[in-house]
């Protein structure tokens, strides 16, 4: 029984002066191994929701539903900072987080398809899977409840006395959400380490930002709880990767918590059923058309000629054939036994 | 081995699982500094440390929910909800996330939570310090339901609670911390040092959940309470002499089916007491099972005896609070069937 912790706890120092208020870090050119990483991660979560609204068209997919496609370079930029052990947990726009912490393709598939081999055995469904090998506190559907776990997550990072950050994502929705605050009045008190990435993607389901919230400035929802925050353009991967250094780095160095505003776009519909009256197509098309966070990276890639176009089709392929195994597994694995309802519950 | 009152019995309890293990952490509005407001957290910050024992803002849903954030890696916060009447805003977290992490992680995610928190009336409250919600947990699945009625109990129970890999309520009866309160609200208060449940071991046991006690041995009726209640139904007995059988079920989650099987086979009747509000209460839970598993031995109606279903009232606590002449008048009218 007597698990003692790993070592004493340590108290955030207190009484040291603290840094001045970080700043959006300049923009710093990616190297030809973190342009390819990066290309290579983004191309995986767009394939992957890609197939996942085809399945869900074709009815392998059942319930709700909730694709990723614009905002890859968020996840993707956030994990090149992060370190081992560093925990991630997020809302129900889950599927590419966890793709982003290598968490397997087929497992993530199946359990949308509701299959044995998914992360849940199928008992989740598409907003709610785990990895404890890959740091991942789920998948929340219910809109904001993942800001205090992660903030718990931080807590135990600190009682600990590791050096790991909790990384706690949800939207500009969630954001007005009564618990966010009571999330952020305790990671300060107590200086805990964990970054809230606030995915600003413009819409809240159908509402806009401007219809639903006072201060539309994101970055500024922490300053009564002297919570320091930066805007960041979250379309461009390289923008994330410095203010994810900038945050994690705040963080370990234990000034506490730190908010970071993605100004990402979503281009699919909240779920798969959205009559997309919200907003205009030309609207969707113009961040698509001149802001993709893959387009972006690939012209880079071409431009250097650190990729030509072959090898681009050579990566493309090589996700796609990931994608269409997981699909695949996704379809064919048997579903969930009947015994299964009566299993991990509690007696 | 010493009296002690359940307010001593409790912090004992805590006392006991952070010694053993540095994963128990103790927190909530005002129990660090402060003690909290009952006094059952006094003393551990000062052995503990702020670390392992600290104040909260008063932010319900924030502390529970971060508590299952802090469980879910691995730790084992056993947090204070100041009265139970303040635990609705922490509702969304303890159903969607505490209840259920478990399963919808497929057992990889465990939420060794607990949540102690002041219930029911009898110190005249009023409507937002009295209130008794155990059914609004008992209807969750995936949580676990506790009620303690005496010292020896609370620290046992409070042991199993803090080691159970899973979420657990933890009701605690304030007019219990002091003295077994039987109803009789006009006598005097007995006090836990002249009650023989007010004798509580040194150290660590561990009373498992689930199993109810029979506390008054009978022969002419079933009686099925917790808490409080457990009190006022042996009360109830000794004051008509008629000879129940007053069984306390501890936990209301899992419950002991078996011991109240085996009582109503025996007796052939049953009332069912409990503070909180008649209807959905978790009376009408007791009531649908022993009529499901027992239906053939039955010779009487199974009553219910509760609160009305009103707000808890200020004034009239007496009125409204299911007393030892209300108990005792059911039991009258079922031997009497």
């Amino acid at each position: 029984m007597a698990t003692a912790a790993k070592k004493a706890p340590q108290r955030a120092k207190s009484d040291s002066k603290p840094k001045s208020p970080p700043r959006t870090p300049a923009l710093a050119d990616f190297s030809k191994e973190q342009e390819l990483a990066a290309y290579d991660a983004m191309l995986l979560i767009r394939r992957f929701e890609e197939k996942a609204g085809q399945l869900y068209g074709m009815g392998f997919i059942g319930g709700f539903c909730h694709l990723y496609i614009g905002q890859e370079a968020v996840v993707t930029g956030m994990q090149m900072a992060l370190k081992e052990g560093d925990q991630i947990i997020t809302g129900y726009r889950d599927h590419g987080h966890m793709l982003a912490t290598g968490m397997s393709p087929r497992g993530v598939m199946a359990e949308l398809t509701g299959r044995r081999g998914g992360y849940s055995h199928g008992k989740g469904g598409s907003m709610h899977m785990f990895s404890k090998e890959k740091n991942f506190y789920g998948g929340h559907g219910i809109v904001g409840a993942q800001v205090p776990l992660g903030t718990g997550l931080a807590f135990a990072n600190r009682y600990r006395g590791n050096d790991n950050v909790s990384v706690v994502y949800f939207g500009d929705g969630a954001a007005n959400q009564g618990q966010v605050y009571e999330s952020f009045n305790m990671a300060s008190l107590w200086k805990l380490p964990v970054v809230y990435v606030i995915e600003n993607n413009r819409y809240a389901m159908g509402t806009a930002v401007s219809r639903s919230s006072a201060e539309t400035d994101f970055s500024h929802r922490g300053l009564s709880f002297r919570i320091p925050g930066i805007q960041v353009d979250g379309m461009d991967v390289r923008a994330v990767k410095a203010a994810a250094d900038l945050a994690t780095e705040w963080c370990r160095s234990g000034e506490g918590p730190i908010i970071l505003e993605m100004q990402t776009y979503r281009y699919r519909g909240h779920s798969m059923s959205d009559p997309a009256k919200y907003r205009s197509k030309d609207e969707v098309q113009k961040m698509r058309s001149e802001h993709d966070p893959i387009e972006q990276v690939k012209t880079r890639l071409v431009e250097k000629k650190w990729a030509s176009e072959d090898d681009l089709k050579a990566m493309d392929k090589k996700v796609r054939d990931i994608v269409a195994d997981a699909a695949d597994f996704a379809q064919s694995d048997a579903e969930p036994d009947a015994s299964e309802l009566w299993t991990d519950v509690v007696h | 081995m010493s009296r002690r009152t359940m307010i001593e019995a409790i912090r004992d309890a805590m006392d006991v699982e952070m010694g053993r293990d540095d994963n128990v952490v103790v927190f909530g509005e005002d129990v660090g500094y402060f003690g909290g407001v009952f006094r059952c957290t006094a003393g551990l910050q000062a052995k503990y440390g702020r670390d392992r024992c600290f104040d909260t803002p008063i932010s319900e849903l924030g502390i529970v929910g971060t508590a299952i954030g802090m469980a879910a890696y691995g730790l084992r916060p056993c947090v204070e909800v100041q009265f139970a009447d303040y635990v609705y805003p922490a509702y969304d977290q303890i159903v969607s996330e505490a209840a259920r992490l478990r399963y919808r992680s497929a057992g990889e995610f465990t939420c060794p939570i607990v949540i102690r928190m002041p219930t029911g009336g009898g110190i005249f409250g009023g409507q937002t310090h009295s209130q008794s919600p155990e059914a609004l947990f008992t209807h969750v699945s995936g949580l676990k339901v506790v009620v303690p009625s005496n010292p020896y109990d609370a620290k046992g129970l409070l042991i199993a609670a803090i080691e159970d890999p899973d979420p657990v309520i933890f009701l605690e009866p304030k007019r219990l911390y002091n003295g077994p309160f039987d109803g009789h609200h006009e006598r005097p208060v007995t006090p836990w040092s002249k009650h023989r449940l007010g004798e509580v071991p040194d150290g660590h046991y561990a009373i498992p959940l689930g199993q109810a006690a029979v506390r008054r041995e009978g022969s002419a009726v079933t009686v099925l309470a917790y808490g409080t209640m457990t009190h006022v139904a042996e009360a109830a007995a000794e004051d008509t002499g008629i000879d129940a059988e007053v069984i306390d079920l501890r936990t209301l989650l899992p419950l002991d089916l078996d011991t109240v099987r085996k009582s109503v086979e025996k007796t052939g009747r049953c009332v069912v007491v409990h503070e909180a509000t008649l209807t959905s209460g978790f009376g009408a839970e007791l009531a649908a099972l022993v009529q499901e598993h027992c239906f053939f031995h039955l010779e009487a109606p199974v009553r219910r005896i509760a609160g009305w279903d009103t707000p808890y009232p200020h004034a009239q606590e007496w009125d409204y609070f299911p007393g030892p002449e209300r108990v005792g008048r059911a039991l009258r009218e079922t031997v009497e069937v």
